[in-house]
């Protein structure tokens, strides 16, 4: 049990990495990765979400959509929900943790449509139809795991772009498409990892 | 000055292409520019997805509470990916399995949100209809042609067709995410010189096509970028 959760988890962060492999949240990572603190952030915020989301809607789903054939729905409860809850989150940390609503707050109004959040609670859904032993437990682990996997790849990618500012960069590709240059290697990095959580816990 | 009809369509084609002179909605660009026929099925999802929203805000702008408006468009724009979500899933199958999570993921693209905050909510309902076909030409224009290159390099294909079998061996890794990320830089790049050529400034992500602009200026060193643009 434990083995699978911590296979569960560290495929989230370096084989399934949202950012490197499946391209979600793309907007985020180039656009709040130009500073670390900043970086570091966006992603922590990220990650809480995407736990307390998926928390919330793999419940409603199996318990309330499922079971009366309302699957057709998921997309639209499923937004819903996640504007809700940030919404609710920003309020519930102005007025009871304000230390931490002023570290975080900011981002997250970015974060409702942050397409990392909505896939990672379509995903786990996904994963749980084609393998009946991918329960809750499981979901909120690969959420969690995720995050972190978003926070792995922002805190990098912050790194290398601190670097990349002082360079002497070709006027064409000033900007944004070094930027892409540099998250393309930064994916094939990422690649290296395939096969690793297999081969270590399997 | 009032632009004619032509106008509003051309513009997303070319100058303000979603895509390459925007920067909007990357993550589809990025996922699903595999192979052509994937980036048609889904440009033209977005481009349905897209109309319906900008035809329907258009109609709702003056109903539609200032303060409410984001959530408002949110459901919208969920309601019409759910009725292509479900004619696909009906008619091509196929296409459904090849588009995945990221058809149900249209409603976060921020080419659909951006236009109906940045043009169907102050225009009337011909002006957006035609701006959101052109965006939409252009998104699946931009998603083709990163499509194609991707195919044809890491495959060795058009459309399915074999073009350089037997004389270039495909590179696979055109096929994976690295690939995705270079070759959507060099179209950057190239977009970047073509526009310099004109005299326009290079694309950037920045705040003039993000649909939470708004909301995001609270982000005190954004606010500070935002009104140097």
């Amino acid at each position: 049990m434990i083995k699978s959760l911590v296979a569960i988890f560290l495929a989230a962060i370096l084989t399934e990495n949202y950012i490197l492999n499946k391209f979600l949240g793309i907007c985020p990572f180039l656009g709040v990765s130009k500073k670390l603190d900043t970086a570091t952030g966006m992603s922590i915020a990220v990650t809480f979400v995407m736990v307390i989301s998926t928390a919330v809607t793999w419940p409603i789903y199996t318990y309330v959509l499922e079971p009366h054939g309302l699957a057709y729905l998921q997309t639209i409860v499923f937004i819903l929900i996640i504007a809700a809850l940030v919404q609710f989150i920003e309020i519930v940390l102005k007025k009871y943790i304000p230390s931490l609503y002023n570290a975080l707050g900011v981002y997250l109004p970015l974060i409702t449509t942050n397409c990392a959040v909505l896939g990672v609670t379509m995903l786990v859904i996904e994963k749980g139809q084609s393998d009946p032993g991918f329960g809750y437990i499981q979901s909120l682990v690969n959420a969690f795991g995720s995050g972190i996997g978003f926070l792995v790849a922002m805190v990098i990618f912050a790194g290398i772009r601190e670097r990349i500012e002082h360079n002497d960069i070709p006027k064409s590709l000033q900007g944004l498409p070094i930027t892409l240059v540099a998250a393309s290697l930064t994916a094939v990095s990422f690649l290296g990892f395939q096969g690793l959580v297999e081969g270590m816990l399997g | 000055m009032k632009k004619t009809a032509w106008q509003e369509f051309s513009k997303g084609i070319i100058k303000e292409n979603p895509v390459l002179r925007l920067v909007l909605g990357t993550c589809a660009t990025l996922a699903l520019s595999t192979s052509a026929s994937n980036a048609i099925g889904m440009g033209l999802a977005t481009t349905f997805v897209l109309i319906c929203s900008n035809a329907v805000i258009s109609l709702l702008r003056k109903v539609i509470p200032d303060k409410v408006r984001i959530p408002c468009y949110i459901t919208l724009i969920a309601g019409f990916v759910t009725i292509v979500q479900m004619i696909i899933k009906a008619y091509l199958p196929s296409l459904n399995d090849a588009l995945g999570i990221y058809l149900p993921l249209i409603v976060v693209n921020c080419i659909i949100l951006g236009r109906a905050e940045m043009f169907a909510n102050k225009h009337s309902v011909l002006p957006s209809v035609l701006d959101a076909l052109g965006m939409g030409v252009g998104f699946t224009t931009a998603l083709l042609a990163m499509g194609i290159i991707r195919e044809l390099l890491g495959a060795g294909t058009v459309f399915g067709f074999p073009i350089t079998a037997g004389f270039i061996d495909p590179i696979i890794i055109f096929l994976l995410p690295p690939g995705g990320f270079f070759v959507f830089g060099m179209l950057i790049a190239l977009a970047n010189k073509l526009a310099e050529n004109k005299g326009q400034k290079p694309a950037e992500l920045g705040c003039q096509g993000c649909p939470l602009a708004a909301s995001c200026s609270k982000l005190a060193e954004n606010k500070k970028e935002c009104a140097e643009k």
